[in-house]
Parts: C-alpha cells; sequence; structure tokens
C-alpha cells in the first residue's frame, strides 16, 4: 500500500474565527467601575456625652420632606438653587475682621446673620423616611459640588491648579510630579474649606 | 550608470497578511483575561441614582451591599416592598451585620480594617431603607460609605 502524505490542514479560516471569538468578547465586556459619593459615617458616641453647641447662624438646614421637595433655611427652594445657596452660606465669612475667626479667603458677602467661616460652618440634611433615594443623591451631589468648587477656587488661587482634578490623578496614580508636597496641599485646602455636612 | 535603475517595476509589493491572526489572537486574549462576569445574580431593581461628583471605589477592600425593589420575576414572591440583597439572597436588615461580616472575610486580610461598604441602591427606594441600613453599620462600626452612582446630572435629565 503506497503510504499518502496527510494533507495539510488549512489555516487560512484560522483568522476568521480568532476575529468571530474577539467580536464575542468585546461585545460581552463591560469593564465595570463602580464611582460613588464617599461618606465617613458618625460613629455612635456614649450617651452621657453632651452634642457640642452649634450657633444657629453656622447651621445650614436642608429638609427634604415625602414629596422630594426642599426646605432650606425654612425657604422653599428647588433644587437647581442649592449649590449656590451652599455656596454663599460656606463662603459667607460672617465674623467681624479683627476677630479670631475672621476669614481671610471668604469671598462672600459677609452677612453676620450667617456663618462665621468655613471651619465653623455646618450643613445639616434631614429627610423623611419617604424622601426618594434619588433625591437624597441629588442633595448630597449639589452639596458635596458646592464644597468641591470652593476647594477649586483657593487651590486655583493658591497653587494654580484645581483641587478636584489633582485630587482625581493621585487616586487614579497619574499623578505627575511630588505626590507628597501635592499631598500636603489638598490637606492644607481640605483644612480651608472642611466638609461638615451631616 | 543605467545599473542602478534596473529594478524599478512599477508596482506596489502586495502587504502580507499572515500575521493577522496572531495580531487578532493577541486582542482576543487581552479581551478574554479582562472580561470579568458578574459574580453576584441581582434580585433586586438596580437603577442607579445620577451623581457627577464622584469618587473612584477602590474593588478590592469593598463590601456590596444591594437594595430596592425585587426585581420583577421575583414580584409576586416577594411584593414589591424595598429589599436588601448581600451576596446572592436577600437579608433582613437585623441579619444585615452578619452578612456583611461574611463577605468581609472573604477580603484579603490586609484590606480587611480599610474595607468601604458600597451601597448600590435603586433610585425609587425610600430613603429610610437607607438609613436603617446606615444605623446598623454604625453600630457595626462599619463607618466608611459609598453610595454607588452613575456618572449625569440630576438636574438636566
Amino acid at each position: 500500500m503506497g503510504r499518502r502524505a496527510t494533507p495539510e490542514v488549512n489555516a487560512g479560516s484560522m483568522a476568521d474565527i480568532a476575529f468571530l471569538l474577539l467580536i464575542f468578547f468585546l461585545v460581552t465586556t463591560t469593564i465595570e467601575k463602580d464611582k460613588g459619593i464617599a461618606r465617613q459615617l458618625p460613629p455612635i458616641e456614649p450617651p452621657t456625652e453632651t452634642p457640642p453647641l452649634i450657633k444657629e447662624k453656622n447651621l445650614f438646614i436642608v429638609n427634604v420632606n415625602k414629596d422630594d421637595q426642599l426646605l432650606v433655611e425654612d425657604n422653599l427652594m428647588e433644587l437647581k438653587d442649592l449649590r449656590q445657596a451652599a455656596i454663599d452660606f460656606l463662603d459667607n465669612g460672617g465674623a467681624p475682621s479683627g476677630s479670631p475667626e475672621y476669614c481671610n479667603y471668604c469671598k462672600g458677602a459677609r452677612n453676620p446673620s450667617s456663618s462665621d467661616n468655613p471651619d465653623k460652618a455646618v450643613i445639616s440634611v434631614q429627610n423623611d423616611r419617604l424622601t426618594s433615594y434619588e433625591m437624597y443623591i441629588a442633595v448630597q451631589n449639589e452639596l458635596v459640588a458646592a464644597y468641591n468648587f470652593l476647594r477649586d477656587r483657593e487651590s486655583q488661587r493658591l497653587y494654580g491648579w484645581k483641587f478636584t482634578e489633582v485630587n482625581k490623578a493621585i487616586n487614579e496614580g497619574s499623578f505627575k510630579g511630588n505626590e507628597d508636597a501635592a499631598k500636603e496641599k489638598l490637606e492644607a485646602i481640605q483644612k480651608l474649606f472642611p466638609l461638615k455636612l451631616s | 550608470m543605467s545599473k542602478f535603475k534596473k529594478k524599478k517595476s512599477g508596482e506596489l509589493p502586495a502587504i502580507s497578511t499572515a500575521s493577522l491572526p496572531d495580531i487578532v489572537f493577541m486582542l482576543l486574549f487581552f479581551f478574554m483575561v479582562v472580561t470579568v462576569l458578574r459574580d453576584t445574580n441581582l434580585l433586586v431593581q438596580n437603577q442607579l441614582p445620577k451623581a457627577d461628583q464622584v469618587e473612584k471605589l477602590k474593588k478590592d477592600r469593598a463590601v456590596y451591599i444591594y437594595a430596592g425593589k425585587p426585581s420583577s420575576r421575583y414580584q409576586d414572591v416577594f411584593g414589591t416592598e424595598g429589599r436588601i440583597q448581600i451576596g446572592d439572597k436577600y437579608t433582613s436588615i437585623d441579619n444585615i451585620g452578619l452578612a456583611l461580616e461574611e463577605a468581609r472575610r472573604k477580603l484579603l486580610p490586609e484590606l480587611q480594617d480599610k474595607v468601604y461598604v458600597a451601597l448600590k441602591v435603586d433610585g425609587e427606594t425610600n430613603t429610610g431603607l437607607v438609613s436603617d441600613i446606615k444605623q446598623v453599620l454604625r453600630e457595626r462600626n462599619l463607618l466608611k460609605i459609598i453610595y454607588i452612582t452613575t456618572p449625569g446630572n440630576q438636574l438636566n435629565n
């Protein structure tokens, strides 16, 4: 019997098969990236401790009712106006010049009946149990936006870059330059406008 | 002198496509490696609210809590009241602590103290449910939370 040579397998369609698989994986891949609003919850304090006193003028109360309506400092408000109202409150700097609480970087109205300085200013969000979560997040988002706006403004003035951009770059590991020095500067900015939100 | 001009022929040489399969396979392997199939099976509706002032979540230190109405195919059994899901099953509010503890043990030991609780809550849920979850987290001393959102803004949708 004559031995026949095994015929060569045609590999010409290999690329087609590989393309098919490639397209399948391309379509099914969802590179999941979870992003969100981070919060630190207050620890449960022992009941004997008396809560610190906060002056009424340093408190910015945002109330959300069960129909998702906003009551800010006893006035009805639309969601779109909340950010500006929060900025005005935080940036007010109402303490008189010369006093130890005077805020020399505030650019607000310096209304003595609003907050003394950003360090004293506290924003309090109160919500009903039936408030929708969507609205709750929207309110939190606007308030964080107010803080970010002010922090960006100060870092722009002091260092020439934006707080949120540099913070993001460091978190993603794509920051070019001296990271420790930048982190220190970020902390300094955070101290100017500490996030006091509850 | 005419020596150098001899080889000139008008046609362009054909580009070899022999390495095309290799290139395609390389891409294929890349996508096969990065593809992560979902590890949890969603039992609740999960239309996340929109926000734009967000931070990234470091996945290696996250424990997930899902909440919302039961998905449509489970609604005739479990009703339409908001429910909490951890791992692959519904959890009642009293059992969150234990379920979280279980999920936390699956993380790397050196990251267990830096754990973030990622709340994936449906936009239509009542905030009361979220407040209950937060209260339990405070009691458990899991204080770092992150509300997972989708990009966008509630104002201009």
